[in-house]
């Protein structure tokens, strides 16, 4: 076999182009790798670092099992380890509450920012209305330009009306902020959905007899929905991590997961293994959403940018 | 061509009598047409209109009783103003459903858009009312006589505060960094859009940063990873050569850690964007171009760039609108220190508001911020509108 003469070889230029075929390899790889490493290494650091205690933090070990045991200590000062999970433990009920609170405003808001949002993207999509002397670019562009308020011109406004309102500390106020603040980015994302579906199928709907509610429910509902889960999902990330509106408008009942986890921050020190449970606490659902539902997120943010 | 078809047909219809129905002609420019045929009596057109009054005068009636309450020249009212809200809802639900009585097909066409105005409008625009009320107010919460209005003081407070001048230049600062941000999100966009395996992975990957809350970030990696004593890039620095690494000691170090960690989580956020435009290219321009010999750079700066200029202006405005809002990291890592070299305009607020309970003057500086945005974001629009497809 070796000592067959070869007959045909690779021309010069075919191995100068095999090598560079192989190190632009390498370098696509080698640059996907670093900043993958980037991206994940901080909550590597944060759930190992949950799982330690302090000589291990103090010593700089990274890798379970192998230079560090790892413990449960900081899980158990969240009250979430397995040993101390049938117990009762305050520190856990907080965090539950606070987990709790997180949960219902932003899914709710989430939910009534998708719903309005839609209602009215599809309005603007399909309809030509007249307020005065606002056209439809004026009404989209009016919803549009919320995207633009910062938070803070809101905030001591909302507070003294909350106040007044008796809305200060409650889940109700933050629900309702903090659909005002997603609203316009659901109808963002919702304005194209609806403009990337045909119009034929409600005028064949209507010609069977359908209102325009009754067409909008029945037929254009169903195939907006990827759409609206997006819309949905994005939102979700928005609320779950608003820390600004919580932080002043909430004291006790209505605190957020955020507010607990920036309270906490100062007052730890080296504590690191407790902070890193709870930051990992509050981090891991929507990093498990992120996971599962990455197609959406995609879409979701997809949307708008091309046409 | 088909709405005008459809036009000449209604009014032909219109012409010929052949019913007693008023054929509605649907609004100019609709969509979706549809003829209507409402056949509404005067009874209820009366109907609907009252019970808008009826509700209208009753918030009214409430929430003026409920002032005089306040200011002490009656005797009874209630404790808090919650009763005019539900009135005002009462009045906001009696307004659609008025829309269907009384302007039959029509108003089922404004139902769709009303709710989300009227949520938008009743909570932004009077909210903004009163807030333009209180930033000219001495008002401090820490005073006991509540707030007296103090005319043109905030203002000329404000031109002598040294801190929120040295915040809006930090703003300049951060809005700059965007373009660095944008580069990489492109590299990292091209990087996904080439030929690899696993890109499945590598998108979620490094789509991850996004999804985690800014103070879990700051926490994660500003008060951890950069703890100067055990932090795991301390250790790298003086692995590196780097003898005493302080990140937040001098304030370009401290702005350039914000901005870096702000950039980490909001990469993604461009990335995709981009990403969704890369993959949106029509691909016989590209392979043209590899025929016509043109080297990849070429390619990229002759045909990639200029085609993905629409979205990358959007992508770009976009992320400028969110990093005008940049807070949460500043005041948990912080706390716009060292000298206020960190400081954004929100946070700096933030802090007014907070730790000098300073409501009047601290809402006239967001009022202030707020002009300034619009008028940036306006300029920024017509500079860049024309290489932007319209949002229409």
């Amino acid at each position: 076999m070796t000592d067959t003469p070869q007959i045909f070889h690779d021309a010069g230029t075919d191995r100068t182009h095999r090598a560079k075929w192989w190190s632009s390899r390498i370098a696509i790889y080698g640059a996907l790798t670093l900043w993958a490493i980037i991206c994940i290494f901080p909550i590597y650091w944060t759930v190992t670092t949950s799982f330690k205690l302090a000589p291990d933090v103090m010593k700089g070990n990274m890798v379970p099992w192998w230079d560090y045991t790892p413990r449960w200590k900081g899980w158990q000062s969240l009250g979430l380890s397995p040993d101390v999970i049938f117990q009762t433990s305050t520190v856990r009920e907080e965090f539950l509450k606070r987990f709790w609170n997180s949960l219902i405003t932003s899914v709710t808001s989430s939910g009534l920012a998708v719903v309005l949002g839609s209602l009215a993207a599809y309005g603007l999509s399909r309809f030509s209305y007249r307020f005065g002397f606002m056209r439809n670019s004026d009404i989209s562009f009016f919803f549009l330009s919320q995207m633009i308020l910062p938070p803070v011109v809101l905030a001591l406004p909302f507070l003294v009306l909350y106040k007044s309102l008796a809305l200060l500390d409650t889940r109700v106020g933050l629900i309702l902020l903090y659909t005002l603040m997603v609203l316009p980015i659901v109808i963002w994302i919702m304005r194209d959905q609806f403009a990337g579906i045909p119009v034929e199928l409600e005028e064949a709907a209507l010609v069977d007899g359908l209102g325009i509610w009754g067409a909008f429910f029945q037929i254009v509902l169903p195939i907006a929905l990827p759409g609206m889960v997006a819309a949905f999902i994005l939102s979700l990330v928005l609320t779950w991590n608003e820390y600004f509106f919580a932080a002043l408008l909430t004291s006790t009942d209505a605190k957020t997961l955020p507010v607990m986890v920036a309270s906490q921050t100062g007052s730890q020190g080296i504590n690191w293994w407790s902070m890193a449970a709870l930051s990992g606490a509050a981090i891991l659902p929507l990093v498990v959403v992120a996971i599962l539902l990455e197609k959406y997120i995609i879409k979701g943010m997809a949307a708008g940018a091309v046409k | 061509m088909r709405g005008f078809d459809r036009r000449a047909e209604i009014l032909w219809l219109n012409r010929s009598h052949r019913s007693g129905y008023r054929y509605v002609m649907s609004t100019q420019g609709d969509l979706l047409h549809t003829v209507t045929s409402d056949n509404i009596s005067p009874q209820r057109i009366r109907a609907g209109r009252m019970m808008v009054w009826v509700a209208g005068l009753g918030f009214l009636a409430i929430a003026a009783w409920q002032a005089l309450y306040t200011f002490d020249r009656v005797s009874w009212g209630f404790d808090t103003w919650r009763p005019v809200l539900f009135a005002y809802l009462v009045w906001a639900t009696a307004l659609c459903g008025a829309q269907v009585i009384v302007r039959g097909e029509e108003g089922k066409r404004t139902l769709f858009i009303l709710p989300a105005v009227l949520f938008v409008v009743s909570l932004v625009v009077f909210p903004l009312l009163f807030g333009l009320y209180i930033s000219f107010t001495d008002w401090n919460l820490a005073s006991q006589d509540g707030m007296k209005p103090n005319g043109l003081n905030n203002l000329r407070q404000m031109w002598n505060d040294a801190f929120f001048w040295n915040a809006l230049k930090n703003m300049v600062y951060y809005v700059l960094a965007v373009f660095v941000e944008y580069a990489i999100a492109f590299g990292l966009a091209l990087l996904l859009n080439a030929q690899i395996r696993a890109r499945k992975f590598f998108r979620v990957v490094f789509l991850l940063p996004l999804m985690l809350s800014p103070v879990a970030v700051s926490w994660m990696i500003g008060k951890s990873m950069m703890e100067i004593r055990f932090g795991p890039l301390a250790r790298l620095a003086r692995e590196l050569g780097w003898d005493r690494p302080s990140f937040f000691g001098t304030p370009e170090m401290a702005r350039f850690m914000i901005m870096a960690m702000d950039a980490w989580t909001f990469i993604p956020f461009m990335m995709i964007m981009l990403l969704a435009g890369l993959q949106a290219l029509p691909k016989e321009v590209i392979e043209a171009s590899k025929v016509d010999g043109a080297t990849p750079w070429q390619s990229f700066w002759e045909v990639i760039f200029p085609l993905m200029l629409p979205v990358s202006v959007t992508a770009i405005v976009i992320r400028i609108i969110f990093k005008l809002k940049l807070a949460d990291i500043i005041i948990n890592v912080t706390s716009g220190g060292p000298g206020g070299a960190t400081d954004s305009v929100t946070s700096f607020i933030f802090r007014e508001y907070r730790d000098r309970s300073n409501v009047g003057y601290g809402t006239l500086l967001a009022m202030v911020y707020l002009v300034l945005i619009v008028i940036f974001i306006t300029v920024l629009l017509k500079f860049v509108s024309r290489f932007m497809e319209r949002p229409q």
